[in-house]
């Protein structure tokens, strides 16, 4: 791709972009939030169409004006935001568009099963989409590609929802496919993983292109630098509070889903001030479900909730609707999946999206819009938010600044407990440690935090205690100061392990 | 016993009208058009429809055929009624307009035209068009031989039906086969689950958002013509027409957007809006008969949600329109 400029109105997504792909490598594309990898790519998979620039395809101009015509370049795309039919099986989202696949379900069911077992994934062909964990439908993305198989194949952000042994899989996968000859390009914020899997690093900055290295000659350090633009420093600082007390004591806490499986199993904690409880486990094993009890979000079958002011007057949250919890100072700052589904407003500025949490505070009929917009203001400046202005939607930003404004919101409330989950999903990794950053700050003013993270490098570095679910039961309590990934590991996998009172 | 009988073929009769209107918006609906504009689509098709069967009777005088008749006051009906959608389409999907306003622009446009027609034909005639005896008894006769019709209760209800009927029988299962079983139908539900993803997928969204909202007007616009032709008795009649595209479109949520359901459904709803002539209750005035169908609408509306099926939501991006570089 040669001098690939595109704008979206007065955002200049892409300015100039030389970038290029060799058959047989695995290439990393890396930047900022915003910095226009989405986009670039997107023109490479027709989605886009460049304002100025030429592809070439072994030297020779290539034209792609729609997915179509990419397809038949045998270029192929798994997207941020995942293309899939929800009332479809898996099955009939991979036929779509094949007109020279027979109609026939069970042939392809057969094929989809043989592409599964091949490399070793697990899905089910004709599960409706819409019964599938975020995780299985990322894998249906992997194996839709496969199926209709690609030579150059653009991978943009697929390890954000899936977990550590799916990410491994994945990577053979893609190992497998360079060894056949072909081109991946792989997004991914994650330099663990840039580190492990490709062979050169190319890196944009706000639209520009920065340059590639070979994988083998830098580091995660030089990475981030060359991303940023600046020296950033790779260090969460853990000071200790001093004085730190119990805010919320949870006890024998049970939930139970409409179809009757068990969520959560007598879950017993307590959160204390000035101190960011972690919570590790692998996905699905109840922490949403937690979470969600806490605030009100989820029905609680047993157990109890209580809350205990500076004061030291207990007040019991279960059967408390999430405002009343709210007003006593629970501040829940969740990070849904489906970020512009259910946090923010797309169509809204981020003025418009801040005022979704204080309408309640103007008086009579009139909105205050004062200080909404100050705090839209102040997270613009304060998590680097790429957006043309506070008023522009945010439905139009990249996926990890839509994240900024919703991540950013919530811990602005300041509340007197907060809870985040998958707070830095999708972030880069300049975005996350200034999350990381907040976060601490939010602890050391005297908050009780609660952070559901799936990095276990994080959580061992950020966290004071940290609590690992397993199935939807305490495995164990254990100080994050002196446990090891390897303990938190096991205990991820096997109900038990020591139990430390920190 | 007999007043359930004669209630039911009358449901089937009005129902038939339901079912074309029902069916297209079906079709339209399932690559996520939101075509608010059937109760215009409708009156043109009523207008169109007698038009065609009216001038090739003028022309042919006496020797004019009933069949040849059915068939052009069908063809002049789809024509029409292709006609008004693919305004629509253009707005909509080319241009991007909102669709409810589009829509609803539609149905004022649409009833406006079929009245001007209705009435230029009345007038130019002096006063009066109708078709000849013969021609309407070719529309209103019941096509299935004798024997059946005279079976009891069973002859009535499934037998004594006009054409109209049994075509648009034939058609829902069609429909029902299309979206189910060919890859095409399968295209189509995913241009109107998701126009991103089919597009992404390769599949051509403008072309199937157009053929489906143009072909599905057309048929809606068949509704209108069998009215006219058939409980109208060939009169140009806007009075008993109004309102009837908007039943359609309550119907299509009645049926969850599935054809089969559309068979029943309307009749359902057919016999429900003539139920004041049959039943009447003293004391119950005409104008509650007629909030019926809406009443059963919101009934089954609620009902579903409530059970919260993901198979039985609307197209997903029903009323949005689709253009591939906005996110
Ligand atoms: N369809 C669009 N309409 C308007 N603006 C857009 C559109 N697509 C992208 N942009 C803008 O272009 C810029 C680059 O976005 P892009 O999605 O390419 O970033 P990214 O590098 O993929 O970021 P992330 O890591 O957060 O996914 C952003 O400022 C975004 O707001
Ligand atoms: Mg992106």
């Amino acid at each position: 791709m040669l001098g690939i400029t595109k704008s979206f109105g007065q955002v200049l997504a892409n300015d100039h972009i030389d970038f290029s792909v060799r058959w047989g490598e695995i290439l990393a594309l890396l930047g900022e939030n915003g910095s226009g990898k989405t986009t670039l790519m997107n023109m490479l998979s027709g989605i886009y169409q460049p304002d100025e620039g030429r592809i070439l395809e072994d030297g020779q101009e290539i034209y792609i004006r729609s997915p179509k015509d990419a397809y038949e370049h045998g270029i192929g795309m798994i997207h941020q935001h995942y293309k899939l039919i929800e009332v479809f099986t898996a099955a009939q989202n991979m036929i779509l568009g094949l007109d020279d696949v027979k109609m026939d379900m069970r042939q392809v069911d057969a094929r989809v099963r043989e592409i599964c077992e091949r490399y070793g994934f697990e899905i089910d062909p004709s599960m409706k989409v819409y019964d599938m964990s975020v995780s299985q439908k990322q894998t249906v993305e992997i194996v839709k590609v496969l199926f209709r198989g690609a030579n150059i194949l653009v991978l943009d952000e697929p390890t954000a929802v899936l977990t550590p042994q799916e990410t491994v899989k994945l990577f053979k996968v893609l190992r497998n496919m360079k060894e056949d000859g072909k081109a991946i390009v792989i997004i991914t914020h994650k330099l663990n993983e840039v580190m492990e899997v490709s062979d050169r690093v190319s890196v944009l900055r706000k639209g520009q292109y920065i340059g590639t290295v070979e994988t083998s000659r830098t580091n995660p350090q030089a990475l981030t630098d060359m991303m940023v633009g600046h020296a950033v420093s790779l260090n969460i600082d853990r000071p200790r509070y001093d004085n730190p007390q119990t805010r919320l004591v949870v006890e024998g806490l049970t939930c139970v889903d409409e179809e009757g499986i068990t969520r959560l199993e007598d879950v017993s904690f307590t959160a204390n001030t000035g101190e960011i409880l972690g919570v590790a486990g692998i996905s699905g094993s109840g922490q949403k479900e937690l979470l969600e009890a806490m605030t009100g979000l989820y029905p609680v079958k047993a157990g109890s909730v209580r809350f205990l002011n500076d004061k030291g007057e207990e007040v019991e949250l279960i059967g408390k609707t999430p405002m009343q919890i709210r007003r006593t100072g629970v501040g829940m700052a969740f990070v849904p999946e489906d970020r512009l589904g259910m946090g923010l407003v797309g169509s809204m500025g981020m003025t418009g999206n801040m005022m979704l949490r204080s309408w309640r505070n103007g008086r009579g009929a009139l909105l205050k819009r004062k200080d909404p917009q100050a705090l839209a203001d102040r997270i613009l400046e304060e998590l680097e938010v790429v957006t043309p202005g506070t008023e522009y939607p945010v439905r139009r930003l990249s996926g990890g600044n839509v994240q900024k404004v919703l991540v950013g919101r919530e811990i602005a409330i300041q509340p007197s407990v907060l809870l985040t989950a998958y707070a830095v999903r999708g972030l880069d990794i300049n975005t996350s440690y200034t999350i990381y950053r907040l976060l601490t700050e939010q602890k050391m003013k005297g908050v009780a935090v609660v952070y559901v993270g799936e990095d276990l490098d994080v959580l061992l570095e950020l966290a004071d205690r940290i609590l690992v679910l397993c199935g939807g039961r305490v495995s164990g309590i254990v100080d994050a100061r002196t446990t090891t990934k390897e303990e938190i590991g096991l205990m991820m996998t096997h109900l038990g392990g020591k139990e430390v009172n920190g | 016993m007999n007043l359930l009988v004669t209630l039911i073929t009358a449901g089937v009769t009005f129902g038939t009208v339901l079912m074309y209107g029902t069916l297209g918006e079906i079709l339209t609906e399932k690559s996520g058009n939101l075509n608010l504009g059937v109760e215009g689509i409708m009156y043109m098709g009523g207008a169109f429809g007698l038009a065609g069967a009216f001038y090739y009777e003028k022309a042919v005088g006496a020797a004019a055929s009933g069949p040849v008749a059915i068939v052009l006051a069908l063809l002049a009906a789809f024509v029409a009624g292709c006609a008004a959608s693919a305004i629509y389409s253009f707005l909509t999907i080319t241009l991007r307009t909102n669709q409810n306003v589009t829509g609803l622009a539609l149905s004022i446009f649409g009833t406006g035209v079929g009245q001007f027609v209705g009435e230029f034909m009345r007038l130019s005639e002096g006063g009066y068009v109708a078709l000849s005896n013969h021609l309407k008894d070719s529309f209103a006769a019941a096509i299935m031989p004798d024997f059946l019709q005279g079976i009891p209760v069973i002859g009535p209800i499934l037998f004594s039906h006009t054409v109209f009927f049994y075509m648009a029988v034939v058609l829902a299962v069609l429909m029902h086969l299309y979206f189910t079983r060919t890859r095409s139908g399968l295209y189509l539900r995913a241009v109107g689950e998701s126009p991103a993803t089919s597009d992404a997928a390769g599949i051509n969204t403008t072309r199937y958002k157009y053929l489906a909202t143009i072909i599905g007007g057309g048929i809606s616009a068949i509704g209108g013509m069998v009215y006219i032709v058939t409980t109208a008795g060939c009169v140009w009649n806007h009075e008993g027409l109004s309102g009837v595209g908007w039943l359609a479109v309550a119907l299509v949520i009645f049926c969850i957007w599935r054809p089969l359901n559309a068979i029943w459904g309307s009749v359902i709803f057919g016999a429900m809006m003539i139920m004041y002539l049959r039943v009447s209750l003293p004391f119950m005035p005409q104008q509650l008969y007629k909030i019926l169908p809406y009443v059963v609408t919101v009934i089954v509306l609620i009902f579903t949600s409530m059970r919260n099926s993901r198979d039985k939501q609307p197209p997903a991006s029903l009323g949005v329109n689709y253009f591939r570089e906005e996110r």
